[in-house]
This record gives structure tokens, C-alpha cells and sequence, in this order.
């Protein structure tokens, strides 16, 4: 079985199992990276601000570094409205980001590979801004299905598109993240077949293509985690700056 | 939106032959059974995360960062003054050194000045003493010029008449005598 590529998305029982009436809450291989991903982000910000000195170590500059990044970010993008959410931002996209990272460890569980989990985030997410854009515009939050400069003759069409688009936007956001991730792993689980079943003779060049792809998928961890951030601030800066 | 559009409508139906094929063992993703589970993990892992995060750490950061700003700010603007303040004294400096040369020059030039008064002064008053010695001697001597000739008379009529005196014995009348001499003067003349 574990030379199904498959096979390493499984999740199973650590430790005893957990019922709360029907529910089976146990914890799993998948909770254990889901605490040790933030383990690792609350210890490493920790560190990075602990100590305030004019020229910042090593991991006070990665700290600051990533502060910075999301907050240029999140200004860029949402504008200065969304600066009460700049933490669960930051939050969100480190959470994501190690998940993926401590993923490409070999043997490692990734938890962002699993749809449930991102669509969990996607749809809070998705919750959360539409109750701000509510809260923000009352029903004027509805003309953002109502684009300005369409001709009357498009609008019921152009409408129904911009609900369908805005309703399937935990859909897009979490299976881009669980696809992604999901496929890389695989193809990374089938090179790694392939270098063990061609041997010392042939499996050279399938080992090439690992090394490749595990670049590859390191460049694509960070740029689902960013991607992932960058759309909830896109989402947010529809729910806080309706411009249509 | 056309080409997203039809994207998601493909996702949608990747997903779903997906859950109809992870009955048979395709996909664990789609296998519900540790579904809660997950979901339980997932808000307490991010959810206690996220509070420490923006609590405690986020705050920490901003702090920091604003503090070292605020540093900065305050270095480049301690520099800028000194650098304001030594531009001052340079300029200050400056200042003086023309002042003084300034000064330096007033004096040479008035001490100049001085001596070449005193210096004109000087030889205008010798000039003038010069002068009124030339005068004075010139006055003199066309005096002495002017007086000669009665000089000359009066010496020629006192001779004339003592020789006449000696050699006759007669007393004449000096004036007599005088108009004779001016006679014989006006002839040698």
C-alpha cells in the first residue's frame, strides 16, 4: 500500500480515541503538523520579538521581514480600512505557509493537502467578509453584483455570473490550495516510485526530476500561502472599498 | 469571468467524481471519517494561534519596528542639527577670518595713510619755508641791488668831499658835491 501515492494523504488515530457523542474528535497525524505548524510560527515570531535591538538578529529580521511583507500586502491591496484585520491576515498566512513548508519534509503530513481543511478556512473566509460587507454597506453590498458601465440587456446575465463567481469563491480558494499541494505530492510520490522500481540503471533521471520538483514544489508552498492571503485581501478590500 | 467561470465548473466536477470515487478508496481527502476531527484541530491549533499571535507577538513587532523608526528618525535628525550647527560655525568661522583680514587691511591701509600725510605735511612744509627763504633772500638781495647805487653816491660824495677838504682845505656844500656826482654817475651810466 505505501507505494500508492496516495497513500501518504491518509489520515490515522495517534493516541486514544476521542468521542464526544457521535463525533470522533481523536487527534491525528493531521492535528499533530496543524500543532506543530503553529507551534513553530508562535515560537518563531516569539523569539523575533522578544529582544528590541537597533540592528535586528537573524530571527528578529525574519520576523520583521514577514511583518512587513503582509502589511505592504495587505495595504496594497485592501488599502488602510483593513488594517484591523492585518492579524488574522498574518495569521492566516503563515498557518498556510508552515503547513506547507513542514509538508515538504520527507515522510511529514501535509495539512493543507486535505480539502476540508482549506475549504474550513476558505469558508470562514468567505463568512467573514460577507458579514464586514454587510455590516460596512447594509444592502448597498449588493451592487457588487451589479457592475457599473454594463449595457441593461447583459445586466440579468452579468448578475447571475457575479453571484455564481461570488458564492464559488470558498470552492476557487480552498481547492486551489488542496489541488496544488495535493499534486505536487503526488508527482513527487510517483518520480520517488519511479527512481526505487528503474533501479541504480535508470532511475537517475527520474531522481533529477525530484530534486527538481522539490524546488519546485518549495516555490509553490510559499506562493499558495501567498496566493491564499493575497485573495482574502482582495475579498476584504470588495467587503471594505465597494468600487463597482 | 468566462474562462474562471468554466474553471470552477470543472473543479466542481473533478470534485465530485472525486467523492464518488473515494467510496471505492481513490482519495483519503475525501474519506469523512476524521473530518470533525480535522475541523476540531484546525480552530483550536489557529484559532489559539491566532490569539497569541495578535495578542501578543503582532503588538511586540509593531512596537519594535515603530520604536527603531522613531530611532532612526531621531539619529538622522540629532545628525541633521549637528550638521546645521557645525555649517553655523564654519560660516561663523568664515567670518571672523574675514572680519579680522578685513580689519588687518584697515589698519595697514590707515596707517599708510597716516604716514603719507605726515610724510606731504612734511615736505609741504619745507617747501614753504624753502620758499619763503627764497623770497626772503631774493627780497634781500634785490634790497641790496635797489640801495647800491645811493650807497655808492653817498660813499662817492663823503669821499669826494673829504678829498676836497684834504686837498684845498675848503669845505663845499655836500650838495653841490651831490649833484656833481650825480652829474658824473648819470654820464658813466
Amino acid at each position: 500500500m505505501a507505494s500508492n501515492p496516495m497513500y501518504q494523504f491518509n489520515v490515522y488515530r495517534i493516541g486514544p480515541e476521542i468521542k464526544i457523542g457521535e463525533v470522533d474528535l481523536s487527534f491525528t497525524n493531521a492535528s499533530l503538523f496543524m500543532v506543530i505548524s503553529s507551534l513553530a510560527v508562535l515560537i518563531i515570531f516569539n523569539l523575533g520579538s522578544k529582544k528590541n535591538s537597533l540592528i535586528p538578529n537573524k530571527i528578529q529580521l525574519l520576523a520583521e521581514l514577514s511583518y512587513t511583507f503582509v502589511s505592504k500586502m495587505i495595504s496594497d491591496t485592501a488599502g488602510s480600512k483593513a488594517k484591523p484585520y492585518f492579524s488574522f491576515i498574518f495569521s492566516l498566512f503563515m498557518f498556510v505557509l508552515f503547513c506547507n513548508m513542514f509538508g515538504m519534509i520527507p515522510y511529514a503530513f501535509t495539512v493543507t493537502s486535505h480539502i476540508i481543511v482549506t475549504f474550513v478556512l476558505a469558508a470562514f473566509i468567505f463568512f467573514g467578509v460577507t458579514i464586514i460587507g454587510f455590516i460596512k454597506h447594509g444592502f448597498g453590498y449588493l451592487k457588487l453584483f451589479v457592475p457599473s458601465g454594463v449595457p441593461v440587456v447583459l445586466l440579468p446575465l452579468i448578475v447571475v455570473i457575479e453571484v455564481i463567481s461570488y458564492l464559488s469563491r470558498p470552492v476557487s480558494l480552498s481547492v486551489r490550495l488542496f489541488a496544488n499541494m495535493m499534486a505536487g505530492h503526488t508527482m513527487m510520490k510517483v518520480f520517488g516510485g519511479f527512481v526505487i522500481s528503474l533501479g541504480i540503471v535508470g532511475g537517475w533521471l527520474p531522481l533529477g526530476f525530484s530534486v527538481a520538483l522539490t524546488g519546485l514544489e518549495i516555490l509553490v508552498a510559499f506562493l499558495q500561502a501567498y496566493v491564499f492571503a493575497i485573495l482574502t485581501c482582495i475579498y476584504l478590500n470588495d467587503a471594505l472599498n465597494l468600487h463597482h | 469571468m468566462f474562462l474562471r467561470f468554466s474553471r470552477i465548473l470543472l473543479i466542481y466536477f473533478l470534485f465530485f467524481s472525486y467523492v464518488e470515487s473515494a467510496e471505492s478508496g481513490g482519495m483519503p481527502q475525501l474519506n469523512p471519517e476524521f473530518w470533525f476531527s480535522q475541523i476540531f484541530w484546525l480552530i483550536i491549533t489557529f484559532g489559539i494561534m491566532f490569539i497569541l499571535l495578535s495578542k501578543l507577538v503582532l503588538p511586540k513587532i509593531s512596537e519594535n519596528l515603530e520604536v527603531r523608526k522613531a530611532q532612526i528618525t531621531e539619529n538622522i535628525e540629532a545628525a541633521e542639527k549637528q550638521r546645521e550647527e557645525s555649517d553655523k560655525k564654519l560660516k561663523e568661522y568664515d567670518q571672523l577670518i574675514t572680519n579680522s583680514k578685513n580689519e588687518a587691511k584697515n589698519y595697514f591701509n590707515k596707517a599708510r595713510e597716516k604716514i603719507l600725510k605726515d610724510v606731504d605735511k612734511k615736505r609741504e612744509n619745507l617747501e614753504k619755508e624753502i620758499n619763503e627763504e627764497i623770497n626772503k633772500a631774493e627780497k634781500e638781495i634785490l634790497d641790496l641791488k635797489n640801495k647800491s647805487p645811493e650807497k655808492i653816491r653817498k660813499i662817492a660824495v663823503e669821499t669826494s668831499s673829504d678829498l676836497i677838504k684834504r686837498l684845498i682845505g675848503v669845505d663845499v656844500n655836500n650838495s653841490s658835491i651831490s649833484a656833481i656826482v650825480e652829474d658824473v654817475s648819470r654820464k658813466t651810466n
